[in-house]
């Protein structure tokens, strides 16, 4: 019945009159989500094998708690909680691409948004999970909401997170209104279930005047308060570590270097969805080389406001070397972690800043391999800003049985933590399948402009 | 003014008794508070005890009175606090030689498995040539608890007489606490706490700590349930050392059980000092420095090692 109403006159009223012309039909026929192929198929079983070992050993720590994790008294935050971290900056790049490119009106940026926003969604959900993962009494989660206490962090935490994935919701689902249409009016290229669920959260859209007007209001209104929300989020998860007392977090510079840092792994992690986006769905049209020099600028610029906080993060409490700060330090130059950080730094930030400054680093392979060092190096800077810290408290860690002076993950958290990673994978790489990766509408619009 | 003599001295004397009895004796006087008003007839059996002087003394034992058990507070109750007190200790360094017996006695009156310490004993030396000493560690029961301050729930708590306690059936497990508080003192239940059924199927009680639960933080409670009974926490009675005293600010006095001290003259006289005194967290805990030691740091090695093996 709803197919009715959607076939009636409003289409051809309010479609840009290009739409049956050829241009236009190709660019839907490129644009419209397609089927997994052979590759798509492969990708989403090992997505969902990891997944499954992830659950199971999810399961275990239920059962059992968090004693199959290798966290003690000492390291009572490990890897759970850098990954929280690392998705909740991740979650950043769709204020970044979505919100402050509309804003600046930066043109180039709209191919990006969507999987910008796909991106913003995927972490800021896993974010949440993994962080029920680290709870030890999860079945008490509710209490959060029964009994929160305002003044700590970790309700700002659980009221800016809640926020923060509402607007990023509605910045994915309103741009998407008109591509629904448009796919709905192609029906034949989807499953009729898929076609339900389409009438279900689209039909309504006429794209009439009226409801432009009212969604550009909206999207623009959204796009003006995602941004103190993202920069809240990610302030507010840092200050779970600068509030405490513990060196190397009891820092001035944690907001700041937590939202350049989460930027710069956003900007990471979208080069890399455009280079596979690109190659599988053949988008070299839509997603063009001078897509990828642009966003290298981006990177080049991002990664140097990062490694600015990482310097004055780390050099002036170096300089000092305070009695309670030295181990700490100690450790990440020269000690045990010293590989890790430097790994970190080096390919997280240096290399990045290095390979992007030649206009050859900003092709498409570069990029992506620029992406996934900024993404991977991202991960690890979180496990080095969470574990070291725990491991120098103030007081000697004494008559403790010997297990709890070190800290390494247990496979069942390094099992959770790739499952909740391959999680993020496959919510991006579901949402890539039912929507258009790239704004059909917007491109049409585009085109049409171009045109005239 | 009389009547709180009397009270601050049922608290000191019912610390030098056994459990189950309680006593307001004055030395060479056989009336009892207590049992003031009641015709009680000597039954001419003695019974010795410690004085508040450190006298051993004998009473007859018909005027001894049994304690009435008292029922376990509620949740409410617990949380509130025992009004008019202000909790306090001091811990001696001077008196410490690493025995341990704090710890064993507070890891067994609250059931505790092991490599969890509610007290640890740390050795400490602050630079390279300075002297090192023992220092056991217990919650300092901050006065600004960054504890507290940082639980998301309300599971971990202020009272009004100073303690700081978790609500086990409240604690969610986020481990946020022991990240904030910089005495490390807090432990967490990773697993399923061993426990006779008995003890794991009473309802938790926060002053008693009692039983531990998987998936949540305990801590050292200053033996609150011991305190509501006017009687000393099982680290200050454990301590053949004397190294802990314990007392009510307000009162102004602190006692380990065989000695008895003004706790403002104490720390002005022994120079006491607090833990970390520049993060602000206003610690309950005192300690005195290790000055004029009644042990050499050695003795409490060979100690060190057994446990920590």
């Amino acid at each position: 019945m709803e197919n009715v109403i959607i076939k009636d006159k409003p289409i051809k009223d309010t479609l840009p009159k290009d739409i049956n012309s050829a241009a236009g039909d190709k660019i839907i026929n490129d644009l419209l989500p397609q089927k997994f192929g052979k590759a798509g198929k492969i990708w989403v079983g090992i997505l969902v094998a990891i997944c499954l070992v992830g659950m199971f050993a999810y399961y275990r720590q239920l059962r059992y708690g968090l004693v199959v994790t290798n966290m003690r008294d000492y390291v009572s935050w490990g890897i759970y909680i850098s990954n929280f971290v690392f998705f909740v900056a991740i979650s950043l790049v769709g204020s970044l691409i979505t919100a402050i490119f509309r804003l600046l009106g930066v043109k180039w940026g709209a191919p990006l948004t969507r999987i910008a926003e796909m991106i913003a969604v995927a972490g800021i959900i896993f974010a949440s999970l993994i962080i029920i993962v680290d709870m030890g009494s999860p079945e008490r989660f509710y209490y959060l909401f029964l009994y929160g206490r305002i003044q700590s962090p970790i309700i700002w935490d659980v009221i800016v997170i809640t926020t923060y994935f509402f607007i990023s919701v509605l910045l994915l689902y309103y741009p998407l209104l008109p591509d629904i249409k448009i796919l709905l009016h192609h029906k034949e290229r989807s499953s009729q279930k898929l076609n339900k669920f389409y009438s279900f959260i689209g039909s309504f859209w006429k794209g009439s005047h009226k409801q432009n007007l009212l969604s550009n209001k909206a999207i623009n209104v959204l796009c003006i308060t995602i941004i103190p929300v993202a920069f809240t989020i990610h302030t507010v998860t840092s200050w779970l570590f600068a509030t405490t007392y513990r060196p190397g977090w009891d820092s001035t510079n944690f907001g700041a270097y937590f939202i350049a840092g989460a930027f710069l792994v956003g900007a990471g992690a979208v080069v890399v969805a455009m280079y596979v986006f690109r190659k599988a769905y053949h988008l070299e049209k839509y997603i063009t080389d001078s897509h990828f020099d642009k966003m290298g600028k981006i990177v080049v610029l991002l990664s140097l406001v990062y490694l600015y906080f990482n310097v004055n993060e780390f050099l002036t409490p170096f300089f000092k070397m305070k009695e309670s700060e030295r181990g700490y330090l100690n450790d990440m130059f020269t000690g045990s972690f010293a590989p890790v950080f430097w790994f970190a730094i080096l390919t997280g930030m240096i290399l990045p800043i290095i390979i992007l400054l030649f206009k050859k680093g900003r092709r498409p392979l570069p990029m992506f391999i620029v992406g996934v060092m900024v993404v991977v190096g991202a991960w690890f800077k979180r496990y080095l800003i969470v574990t070291p810290t725990l491991l120098h408290p103030f007081l000697p860690m004494h008559d403790v049985p010997e297990a709890y002076r070190h800290y390494f993950p247990s496979w069942e958290e390094w099992a959770i933590t790739m499952g909740s990673l391959a999680g993020t994978l496959l919510v991006i790489t579901i949402l890539a399948r039912i929507f258009p990766i790239i704004p059909i509408q917007e491109t049409l619009n585009e085109h049409h402009e171009t045109a005239e | 003014m009389n009547q709180e003599n009397n009270s601050r001295r049922e608290f000191l004397i019912s610390g030098l008794l056994a459990a189950g009895v309680v006593a307001g004796c004055t030395p060479n006087k056989n009336t009892f508070e207590a049992a003031a008003g009641e015709d009680v007839v000597a039954s001419g059996k003695k019974v010795k005890l410690l004085s508040v002087d450190g006298e051993i003394i004998e009473v007859d034992e018909a005027f001894l009175k049994p304690v009435p058990h008292m029922p376990p507070v509620s949740n409410t109750e617990a949380r509130i606090g025992i009004p008019g007190k202000k909790f306090v200790m001091v811990i001696d360094l001077s008196r410490c030689k690493n025995l341990k017996k704090c710890q064993s006695a507070c890891n067994h009156a609250h059931e505790l498995n092991p490599g969890q310490n509610w007290i640890k004993v740390d050795p400490m030396q602050a630079g390279e040539y300075t002297a090192p000493y023992w220092e056991p560690t217990t919650c300092m029961h901050c006065d600004e608890p960054p504890c507290v301050k940082v639980c998301p729930v309300d599971a971990t708590f202020k009272r009004q007489d100073g303690i700081v306690l978790i609500d086990s059936d409240r604690c969610i497990g986020c481990r946020f606490c022991m990240a904030a508080c910089p005495y490390s003192t807090r432990v967490f239940n990773w697993d399923q706490p061993m426990l006779p059924a008995a003890v794991a199927s009473q309802p938790y009680s926060a002053e008693t700590s009692i039983p531990q639960k998987k998936g949540t933080v305990g801590k050292c409670d200053f033996c609150a349930d011991m305190t509501r009974e006017g009687m000393l926490p099982h680290c200050v009675s454990a301590c053949p050392n004397g190294v802990f005293a314990f007392g009510d600010m307000n009162e102004d006095t602190v006692t380990n059980g065989a000695e008895t001290f003004r706790f403002s003259e104490l720390i002005r006289d022994k120079a006491g000092y607090r833990l970390m005194e520049d993060l602000g967290t206003k610690p309950s805990v005192y300690y005195l420095p290790p000055v004029n030691r009644n042990f050499p740091f050695q003795s409490g090695l060979e100690n060190d090692k057994t446990q920590n093996s």
